[in-house]
């Protein structure tokens, strides 16, 4: 596993974590890659947080490896270079937001002179400037969670794991983990983002794993050329012959009439097959991808059932 | 390092809860009954033409007696305070923010066991030397051998303290509080069973006694340091309550030693490997 740890920012292998008699991961298999934004989906109950707090040492795994920015997970020093935002955070209710981060800032070991230019900072980078002087017990669960994020970036990380960061969040704050995610792609960071919500989860990850009883059941790139993608044509004068050689590139097509449905391996194939049809004599009025949703992605394949 | 942020906040939270301040006003309201106690005992021996050394003796029980509910009181506050430390944070998910720091789960158990036991030192050397200066004062007399008492003393605190971090790592705050009371309980009962059985001649019920001991060494600590504090007269007639009828030996403190080093052992090690 050692050679590609310094392109991966995580990688695990056969990953297990067994409570008692209840299987909570079952096997996970997972590579993310350095500056990449990962999103980790899957039902209630899939396995996502357990998975997490393994990758941060908070669980020992029953069984299998796993390794976090080249270290082998639970190790102490690695944990100077990540950032973590716990799915419900909770801190000491009795100190101020500007205390809570002077009091993560030297839990990670950071100089005082550092702390006191990035906590303003981060305060106002995560809309609580006005309120640093107000106690944790004060606050609602929307600035809470503004808080730990302040918190899991407070030693510029080089990987941040979110679990379910936009939990609480009003549309402006779901906003502000869009942004502050995007910033953080743009500063070469790797983000594991953990959430079952889908939307938010489409607009900002790179790469998405979908797991189900603690099992990757499938890892794709979510950029427009990815995966395969529906097709609608409309086209006349087009020969059996032509439409039979639609096969090179599609895996499916129907038609009705001049309306043809093709299902094509990637978005990538549609200047070629154009071309190729108009070369044919074709006369195409229409040729349209239909990019699946992430929701119809996820129903497809993790399932209708619900976690529990 | 992280040790020493995790006692900056542990001695944090009972400043900014008031915890410290709150105890500080108990404890003088203690002072001042003892001290009223003391002085009007002293005032109404004398007004009977009392001779000099009953007066003394009675003082001296006197001092004793405030000394045991130091003691009493200190015990409590300890398990009182760091009861919910650890299952608390567990229990609400604090600790996550805090374990995935790097810090390790060792230090920060000694952090907040450095905190606890910092705290429980300035309370105890507020409400001993508040009792001793006031003693001294009333009645000009001081406990003999008092730092080994108070040391006694504290090392009580610090087993109770290591006890109530290890229950802890395991049970809810509740269930941790009623263990680690309850087994301090059974020492306390099992003190009186061995000295009133000694003072009868009952080997069977100093047996008894020896066993909730070595179940539970809390109270043999106090006794030991009952008897290196008290009066040496009363000592040789064996006559109070707190006297030497059967003291602890060397080496059941020195078990109480061992007993506190390895419950501090245990819960860093099942700190250290549980799920979070």
């Amino acid at each position: 596993m050692n050679h590609s740890s310094d392109k991966l920012a995580i990688e695990t292998r056969r990953l297990r974590k067994v409570f008692g008699q209840k299987v909570a991961v079952e096997g996970l298999t997972l590579e993310v890659r350095r500056s990449e934004i990962f999103g980790f989906l899957g039902p209630n109950g899939a396995g996502k947080s357990t998975s997490v707090k393994m990758l941060l040492g908070l669980v020992v795994p029953t069984a299998g490896e796993a390794r976090v920015l080249g270290q082998p997970v639970g190790d102490v020093e690695v944990r100077r270079r990540i950032g973590f935002l716990p799915e419900h955070f909770r801190f000491y209710d009795w100190l101020t937001a500007e205390e809570l981060l002077g009091v993560h800032g030297r839990l990670y070991g950071m100089a005082h002179g550092l702390l006191r230019e990035r906590i303003p900072e981060l305060l106002e980078l995560v809309g609580l400037g006005e309120h640093r002087r107000q106690r944790l017990r004060e606050f609602s669960k929307g600035m809470l969670q503004r808080i730990g994020l302040a918190q899991a970036l407070l030693n510029q990380p080089e990987l941040v794991i979110l679990d379910e960061p936009t939990s609480g969040l009003d549309p402006g704050g779901r906003r502000l983990v869009r942004d502050i995610i995007k910033a953080q792609r743009e500063r070469g960071c790797t983000v594991l983002l953990n959430s079952h919500l889908l939307g938010e989860v489409e607009v900002t990850c790179d790469r998405v794993a979908f797991i189900k009883h603690g099992r990757v059941l499938e890892s794709r790139r979510l950029d427009a050329a990815a995966g395969e993608t529906r097709v609608r044509l409309r086209a006349r004068n087009l020969g059996s012959e032509t439409l039979a050689g639609l096969e090179r590139w599609a895996t499916e097509v129907s038609s009705n009439g001049e309306r043809f449905t093709l299902t094509v391996r990637s978005a990538d194939t549609l200047p070629e097959l154009a071309r190729y049809l108009i070369e044919r004599g074709a006369d195409l009025y229409e040729l349209m991808p239909e990019k699946k949703s992430l929701e119809d992605l996820f129903l497809e394949i993790v399932g209708t059932e619900g976690g529990l | 390092m992280g040790a020493w942020v995790m006692a900056g906040v542990t001695f944090r939270e009972a400043a900014r809860k008031k915890l410290l301040l709150m105890a500080l006003m108990a404890g003088l309201a203690f002072i001042a009954l003892f001290s009223t106690g003391l002085h009007f005992q002293q005032k109404d021996l004398y007004a009977r033409q009392m001779g000099p050394l009953i007066v003394q003796e009675a003082a001296r029980a006197f001092i004793m007696m405030g000394l045991y509910a130091v003691d009493i009181l200190a015990v409590v506050m300890t398990a009182l305070t760091s009861v919910d430390t650890l299952s608390g944070e567990i229990a609400s998910g604090t600790i996550q923010a805090v374990a995935t720091k790097p810090v390790s789960r060792r230090q920060i158990l000694l952090g907040k066991w450095l905190g606890f036991v910092g705290m429980m030192t300035v309370y105890m050397a507020l409400m001993v030397g508040g009792v001793v200066v006031v003693a001294y004062w009333i009645s000009g007399l001081t406990p003999r051998h008092l730092m080994l008492g108070a040391s006694l003393i504290w090392l009580e605190c610090v087993l109770l303290l290591n006890l109530v971090l290890f229950f802890g790592t395991t049970f809810s705050t509740l269930t941790n509080g009623v263990l680690a009371l309850g087994l301090h309980g059974l020492a306390f009962l099992g003190g009186w069973i061995e000295q009133v059985g000694a003072a009868l001649h009952s080997t069977r019920a100093v047996t008894v006694g020896i066993v909730a001991s070595i179940i539970m060494p809390s109270e043999s600590l106090w006794r030991r340091a009952a008897f290196e504090m008290q009066s040496p007269l009363v000592g040789a007639l064996n006559i109070s309550p707190f006297s030497n009828a059967s003291v602890p030996s060397k080496v059941m403190i020195g078990y109480a030693g061992l007993y506190m080093l390895a419950f501090l052992g245990l819960a860093a090690r099942r700190f250290s490997r549980r799920d979070l």
